[in-house]
C-alpha cells in the first residue's frame, strides 16, 4: 500500500487502466502537456502520447459530444470538464444524448462514457468554481453518478467507472484533492459501483452522505461523542444508482436520519433521501428526516464558509433529531 | 465570390463530366429504384398517419436525391449519423423495408420497442447511429467516431447528416471546429433544404451559403445540387474517399427543396408560396432522374412507371407485415435504461398493468 491524495489516487486509476486497455482515451482540456489543472493527469501525455490523452478546443459540447461518438465506436473515453460548473454547455450531449442512446436504441448502442468533474467548494472559486450540480444526473434516466471521499474509493471506483457499461458522472470533490491522504491498494484495485461505505458505525443517529462532506460528519460524530451521542456514518460512494438497503439497514437501526450534501437544498439529492428514507422506513423513525445542505442561493465568493455545511450545522441537525 | 454550385445533371440531358460518378446502367437502376421507393414510402406514410394508423411521419419527399446519392457512396464500415429525414440513406445502406415501416408502427415489430417517434431508427449491424430529436447533436458525434476509426487505422469515414437549420446550432461549431483541429475522416451533409420548419434559410445564416463556413475551420466546402443524384454520389464519393486516406474532414451543402410539410404535424401554406413551390416542382430530383435515365436509354417509359409500381407494392406489404403485430410488452418500459436493471425500476416494474406483485 501506498499512501497518496486523492488527486494521486485517480491519476493513478487512469494511469492503470490506460496502461490495461488500449481502448482508454482521455480528453479534456489542458490535460496533455499541462497535466490538467488540478495535475489529474500529469505525466499521462507523456506517457501515452497526445492522441490518447488530447487536449481539447475549450468547448465543453465538443468534448462530450466527441466522447460519445468514440464510446459508440469502440473506445472507452474519459473526459475531463475542467470544473464541475463548465458542464452546462455539455448538458445537451449529456442528458439528451448521452443518457439515452441505450434506452432509444433498444441496447445496440451503449455508450459507455466517463466524465470526471471537480465538484463542490472549499477552494474558493466562488460562482463558477464551486458548484455541486449532481442532482441534476441523478434525476436523468441512464446515467450512474458517483462520488468518493477517499484517495482508495478515488482509485477504485474510477477504475469501475472506466469499466461500466452504462455512462458515468464522476465529480470528484476538489476539495479533498490534496487534503484526503490515504493507503491506496497498488496495482490492479478496483471498488464496486452501487455499494456504500459505512464509515463509522454508531447507534443513535445516521449521517447519510458523500463526497466533501464525509469529513464534516465525522467531525461532527467525534463531537457528538463527546456529549455520549453514537453517529452512525454511511458514505454512499455511488449516489444512483444508490445502495438503498445501505440506507435501510442504517437508519432502521438507529431510528433517526441526517441527510448531509453541500449542494442547495431545494430538490437536492437530500430531498431524494429524504423521501426514500420515510417511505421504506417510517415505522422505524423517532424523529422526521433532518437535512444539512447548502443555502437555495448561488455559490458566494467570500462567504464560502458559511455557506459550505459544518460540523456546527451538522451537529445541530445532529442534536436536533436526538430531542425531537 | 460565391461557391459554384455543382450540378451533373444538364437540361439537354448530357451529364458534365467533371461531377460524373461514372456509374454503370445497374447501379444508376438501383439509385432509380431506391429513390422510387422512398418516394413510395413517404406518399404511404403520410397517409397512414392522415387516417390515424401511425402518430407522426418526417416526409424527405424533393430531397431523394441527395438521400441516395450520398448514401450509395458510403462503403460498409462507414459511420452514419442520420437526422430523422434521412430514412433514404438508410435503405439504401441495407436498412431493411419492415424495420423501417415497423419502427414507424412502434409495436413489437419495431426493434426499438416502440420507445421513440416514427423517423427515429437505428441499425448497429450497418453503422446506423441512433437518431435524436434535438437538431445537430450527431455532428460531434460523428467526429468522436472518425477520430476512434482513425486511431485505430481503419480506412474508415463518418458522415454527419443535418440540415440548414441545424448549422445554426452551437453543435454544428464544435464539431466543425473539433473535426478541422483534429482533421478527423469526417463528412458533414448538409440538406440545405430551404426551411427549418417555417424559417427560410436566409433567416438562419447571413453567409451567401453554408458551405462557405467550412473555410473558417480549415477544411473544404462543396456545394452541390441536392436534387441531381449523379452529382451528389461524385461529391459525396469524394469527400468519403478523401477522409478514409486521411485528407480531413468536407462540409457538403446540398442544394435541395422540402417539398412537403416539416412532418405530419407542419402546414407548409403558413410560410410559403404556390409559386414557389411549383417553381421547385420542376426540380422534383425523382422526375429529373427519370428524364435523364429516358433519354439515355437506360429505362423506357413503361418500366419506370411498372418499377414505381412495385415500389408502391413493396411498401404496401411492408405495412401489412407491420401493422398488425402485437404491441410492445409493458416490461419493455423498464429495459435498457442500464446494462443491468438497478433496484428501483425492479420496484418500479410494479407499477406496469397486469405486473406480477
Amino acid at each position: 500500500m501506498a499512501v497518496m491524495t486523492l488527486i494521486q489516487a485517480i491519476n493513478a486509476a487512469l494511469a492503470g487502466e490506460m496502461e490495461r486497455n488500449p481502448a482508454v482515451v482521455l480528453l479534456g482540456e489542458d490535460i496533455g502537456k499541462h497535466g490538467g489543472v488540478f495535475r489529474a493527469t500529469e505525466g499521462l501525455w507523456e506517457r501515452f502520447g497526445p492522441e490518447r490523452v488530447m487536449d481539447t478546443p475549450l468547448a465543453e459540447a465538443g468534448i462530450l459530444g466527441m466522447a460519445i461518438g468514440m464510446a459508440l465506436n469502440g473506445l472507452r473515453p474519459v473526459a475531463e470538464i475542467q470544473f464541475a460548473d463548465f458542464i452546462y454547455p455539455a448538458f445537451d450531449q449529456i442528458v439528451s444524448e448521452l443518457a439515452k442512446f441505450r434506452y432509444r436504441s433498444a441496447g445496440q448502442f451503449p455508450a459507455p462514457v466517463v466524465i470526471r468533474a471537480p465538484s463542490g467548494g472549499g477552494i474558493k472559486g466562488g460562482l463558477y468554481h464551486s458548484q455541486s450540480p449532481e442532482a441534476y444526473f441523478v434525476h436523468t434516466a441512464g446515467l450512474t453518478v458517483v462520488m468518493p471521499s477517499t484517495p482508495a474509493d478515488g482509485k477504485g471506483l474510477l477504475v469501475s467507472a472506466m469499466r461500466s457499461p452504462d455512462p458515468v458522472i464522476f465529480l470528484e470533490p476538489k476539495a479533498l484533492y490534496r487534503t484526503a491522504k490515504g493507503e491506496v491498494p497498488e496495482g490492479e484495485y478496483d471498488v464496486p459501483l452501487g455499494k456504500a461505505h459505512t464509515v463509522r458505525e454508531g447507534t443513535d443517529v445516521s449521517v447519510i452522505t458523500y463526497g466533501a462532506m464525509v469529513p464534516v460528519a465525522e467531525g461532527a460524530a467525534a463531537e457528538a461523542e463527546k456529549e455520549g451521542v453514537s453517529v452512525e456514518i454511511t458514505d454512499l460512494r455511488t449516489l444512483w444508482p444508490l445502495d438503498v438497503e445501505a440506507v435501510d439497514r442504517s437508519v432502521q437501526k438507529t431510528g433517526r436520519a441526517v441527510v448531509l450534501h453541500e449542494a442547495p437544498r431545494t430538490c437536492g439529492f437530500g430531498a431524494e433521501l429524504a423521501t426514500l428514507v420515510q417511505e421504506r422506513s417510517f415505522l422505524h423513525l423517532k424523529a422526521p428526516v433532518s437535512r444539512v445542505t447548502g443555502f437555495d442561493t448561488p455559490f458566494p465568493y467570500a462567504m464560502e464558509k458559511i455557506y459550505l455545511p459544518d460540523v456546527r450545522r451538522t451537529l445541530d441537525a445532529v442534536r436536533g433529531v436526538l430531542t425531537f | 465570390m460565391e461557391l459554384p454550385l455543382l450540378v451533373a445533371l444538364r437540361e439537354d440531358g448530357s451529364v458534365e463530366p467533371a461531377v460524373n460518378p461514372a456509374l454503370q446502367n445497374q447501379d444508376l437502376l438501383v439509385l432509380f429504384r431506391k429513390m422510387l421507393l422512398l418516394r413510395a414510402l413517404d406518399e404511404k406514410a403520410i397517409k397512414l398517419q392522415r387516417s390515424g394508423r401511425i402518430g407522426f411521419y418526417v416526409p424527405c419527399t424533393g430531397q431523394e436525391a441527395m438521400e441516395i446519392g450520398s448514401g450509395f457512396a458510403l462503403q460498409e464500415g462507414d459511420w452514419i449519423f442520420p437526422s430523422y429525414r434521412d430514412h433514404g440513406v438508410a435503405l439504401l445502406r441495407g436498412y431493411p423495408l419492415a424495420s423501417l415501416v415497423g419502427q414507424l408502427f412502434g409495436n413489437a415489430s419495431d426493434a426499438m420497442k416502440g420507445r421513440q417517434m416514427p423517423n427515429h431508427w437505428c441499425d448497429r449491424s450497418i453503422n446506423l447511429v441512433s437518431v435524436s430529436s434535438p437538431v445537430a447533436t450527431q455532428l460531434p458525434q460523428a467526429v468522436g467516431a472518425a477520430y476512434a476509426a482513425k486511431l485505430r487505422g481503419e480506412k474508415v469515414a463518418a458522415i454527419a447528416y443535418f440540415g440548414d437549420g441545424g448549422s445554426s446550432t452551437g453543435a454544428f461549431h464544435v464539431a466543425m471546429n473539433f473535426a478541422g483541429v483534429y482533421r478527423t475522416p469526417t463528412v458533414f451533409f448538409c440538406s440545405n433544404n430551404q426551411y427549418a420548419i417555417s424559417l427560410p434559410v436566409s433567416r438562419q445564416t447571413a453567409s451567401d451559403s453554408i458551405a462557405r463556413k467550412a473555410d473558417a475551420y480549415g477544411f473544404e466546402g462543396v456545394r452541390v445540387d441536392g436534387n441531381d443524384v449523379l452529382a451528389v454520389t461524385k461529391v459525396t464519393r469524394d469527400a468519403l474517399a478523401r477522409a478514409r486516406e486521411g485528407g480531413g474532414p468536407t462540409l457538403i451543402e446540398a442544394v435541395t427543396y422540402r417539398m412537403g410539410p416539416h412532418s405530419t404535424s407542419d402546414d407548409p401554406t403558413r410560410y410559403r408560396s404556390e409559386e414557389e413551390i411549383a417553381g421547385w416542382a420542376k426540380r422534383d430530383p425523382v422526375r429529373r432522374f427519370t428524364e435523364y435515365l429516358r433519354k439515355a436509354g437506360v429505362v423506357d417509359g413503361v418500366e419506370a412507371a411498372k418499377w414505381a409500381e412495385e415500389a408502391r407494392e413493396e411498401v404496401l406489404r411492408a405495412v401489412k407485415e407491420c401493422e398488425g403485430a402485437p404491441p410492445v410488452p409493458p416490461e419493455s418500459l423498464v429495459e435498457d435504461v442500464y446494462a443491468e436493471m438497478p433496484w428501483h425500476l425492479i420496484e418500479q416494474r410494479k407499477w406496469l398493468p397486469h405486473a406480477e406483485e
